[in-house]
């Protein structure tokens, strides 16, 4: 009785997501497989480019660079909240949710007042006489990061605040007494402590960098294609369904990938667990 | 406590701090400029962009087919999902694990991926109406929050009133809606509003389930930013942040802001 009203009661959910998830992914997934010229003539094709190949390199450098320098901000940031007086606590997360909660395109948007010809940073250095000509910020590699880490470190902040309060009080106190800098005590006791979250905000930042689509789209523009722009140009520009599956089947497989490794790894590093 | 962090870790929290408000403060200043490009610190001070807003149709009709998308897809998602987290808890030991994982597939899988993968086979497969399509895709896309959201303040409700009530003759479905229900809402409450601001400001899902005439407010923005680049977009913006502030404090009242970190 009460397995069957499990199932009735999940059943719905259960419907949808099948439905309206599952079969279309693997329908898109499966056309690629289908596709005239061969089971892999897809892939091939995507990798026989030079151009697709640049894309998918890019995005994976974007996405890694995006990962590494939030990870680095986002834990010494999240390192002085956690150590923070209550009332400063709360505020600070206040401020870091905010941003959190405002949309993608809005704060992406932000970086084209900043970065762009008349914008305020070339207005700035105009001013303050360092150049006589505005700079093209815009559609380059490092502002696409620049905006990337801009979006995703409230998130990393707020993974690692969470993190590292769950580190008992009395580690540090006693690495402190019994000798150990404020230092030491971070890299010996914190750090291994703080790493299977420092591997789940990892994931969660380059998944969401890697497949993200507003801010490449406004901060990059054609010049800087990543695999979620190029999806968008083939499916809607070329109307290259085919292709457009391809590259929504290679991102799939490296967002599961680096899930299931990720985890696993997370896993295994957990001093708690050993 | 707190002298014992670094002055120099301290001096890089608060420039991460700048960097995190600063362009947000730039957006609202730009929004109120006096120029017809988009300038910061504002030339003058104007309220012309904001009433611009609701002169350029488009942006009219976007932001009504968001809040009706952002209700919609929230109520199925609460429907369908307030059951599902139910049984999960309430029944988990006799339901595989696999089922929740399948509740959260929605986060794993790329959302541009679903987006496309929902043009292919619902859209233009099934042919169904593009405003159809971009309400399953919403609902899709905030089931996970709503599953996660109730499944937490479910773990922190005791099922034996719910079992005492049954066994003194309580219908289930009556225990359910003014025993179970009412011990939940804040967390009704918190799953609602955080599922709401995710469809709210959702880009990936959306892009290709637009079509002539539908569009939601993110994608009208994207395309507004690309032909003008005038202040009106700043102004969407500060009322969509406005939203968010309002957001955050009936969130707070309810569970508490740490149910975003989660």
């Amino acid at each position: 009785m009460k397995t069957l009203a499990g199932w009735i009661l999940s059943s719905p959910a259960t419907l949808a997501v099948s439905l309206f998830l599952i079969i279309p992914v693997a329908a898109t997934i499966s056309v690629t497989f289908t596709a005239p010229g061969g089971t892999f003539a897809p892939y091939v094709d995507f990798f026989s480019s030079g151009f697709q190949r640049t894309v998918l390199w890019r995005t994976f450098e974007i996405a890694a660079i995006t990962t590494v320098i939030s990870l680095i901000l986002g834990l010494l940031t999240a390192y002085v909240v956690s150590r923070s007086a209550p009332w400063m606590k709360s505020v600070l997360i206040v401020l870091a949710v905010f941003p959190l909660l405002t949309g993608v395109v809005v704060r992406s948007f932000a970086w084209l007042i900043i970065l762009g010809r008349n914008g305020v940073l070339n207005n700035s250095l105009e001013w303050l006489g360092v150049i006589e000509r505005p700079l093209s910020l815009l559609y380059t590699q490092t502002s696409v990061v620049l905006a990337l880490i801009y979006i995703f470190i409230p998130l990393m902040i707020l993974v690692l605040i969470g993190v590292l309060e769950n580190i008992p009080d009395d580690l540090l106190q006693a690495s402190a007494s019994l000798g150990a800098s404020p230092t030491r005590t971070f890299v010996q006791v914190v750090l291994p402590l703080a790493t299977p979250g420092l591997i789940v905000g990892a994931v969660l930042v380059f998944t969401a960098s890697f497949t993200s689509y507003a801010t490449p789209h406004l901060l990059g523009g054609t010049r800087q294609m990543t695999m979620g722009t190029f999806l968008h140009q083939r499916a809607m520009t070329s109307f290259d369904w085919t292709s457009a599956s391809t590259v929504a089947a290679i991102m799939v497989v490296v967002i599961v990938t680096t899930v299931l490794v990720m985890t696993r790894l997370a896993k295994r590093l957990n001093p708690m667990a050993s | 406590m707190t002298n014992r962090i670094h002055p120099l870790l301290i001096l890089m929290t608060i420039l991460v701090y700048i960097f995190l408000l600063g362009p947000l403060i730039i957006i609202f200043g730009a929004s109120v400029s006096d120029t017809t490009f988009l300038a910061f610190p504002p030339q003058g001070l104007t309220l012309h962009w904001f009433e611009n807003i609701w002169e350029i149709s488009a942006f009219r009709r976007t932001i009504v087919t968001s809040l009706q998308v952002a209700f919609l897809g929230t109520f199925f998602a609460l429907l369908i999902g307030i059951p599902a987290a139910y049984a999960l808890n309430r029944h988990r030991i006799h339901l595989p694990g696999w089922l929740s994982t399948l509740f959260v597939l929605p986060i794993l899988v790329p959302e541009i991926v679903i987006g496309f993968s929902l043009l292919r086979s619902v859209n233009v497969g099934l042919g169904a109406p593009v405003f159809a399509t971009l309400l399953i895709g919403h609902t899709l896309l905030v089931l996970p929050y709503v599953v996660r959201v109730i499944s937490a303040s479910l773990a922190s409700f005791d099922f034996s009133i719910e079992e005492a009530a049954i066994s003194l003759g309580s219908h289930p479905v009556k225990s359910f809606f003014t025993i179970v229900l009412p011990n939940i809402r804040s967390g009704v409450i918190a799953a609602f509003i955080l599922a709401f601001i995710t469809s709210i400001n959702d880009v990936s899902v959306s892009l290709f389930l637009t079509g002539p005439g539908i569009s939601t407010l993110p994608i009208q923005i994207l395309a507004h930013v690309e032909q003008f680049f005038d202040p009106t977009v700043a102004s969407v913006s500060v009322l969509l942040m406005g939203l968010t502030i309002i957001v955050m404090v009936i969130v707070e009242r309810t569970l508490g802001l740490t149910i975003v970190a989660k």
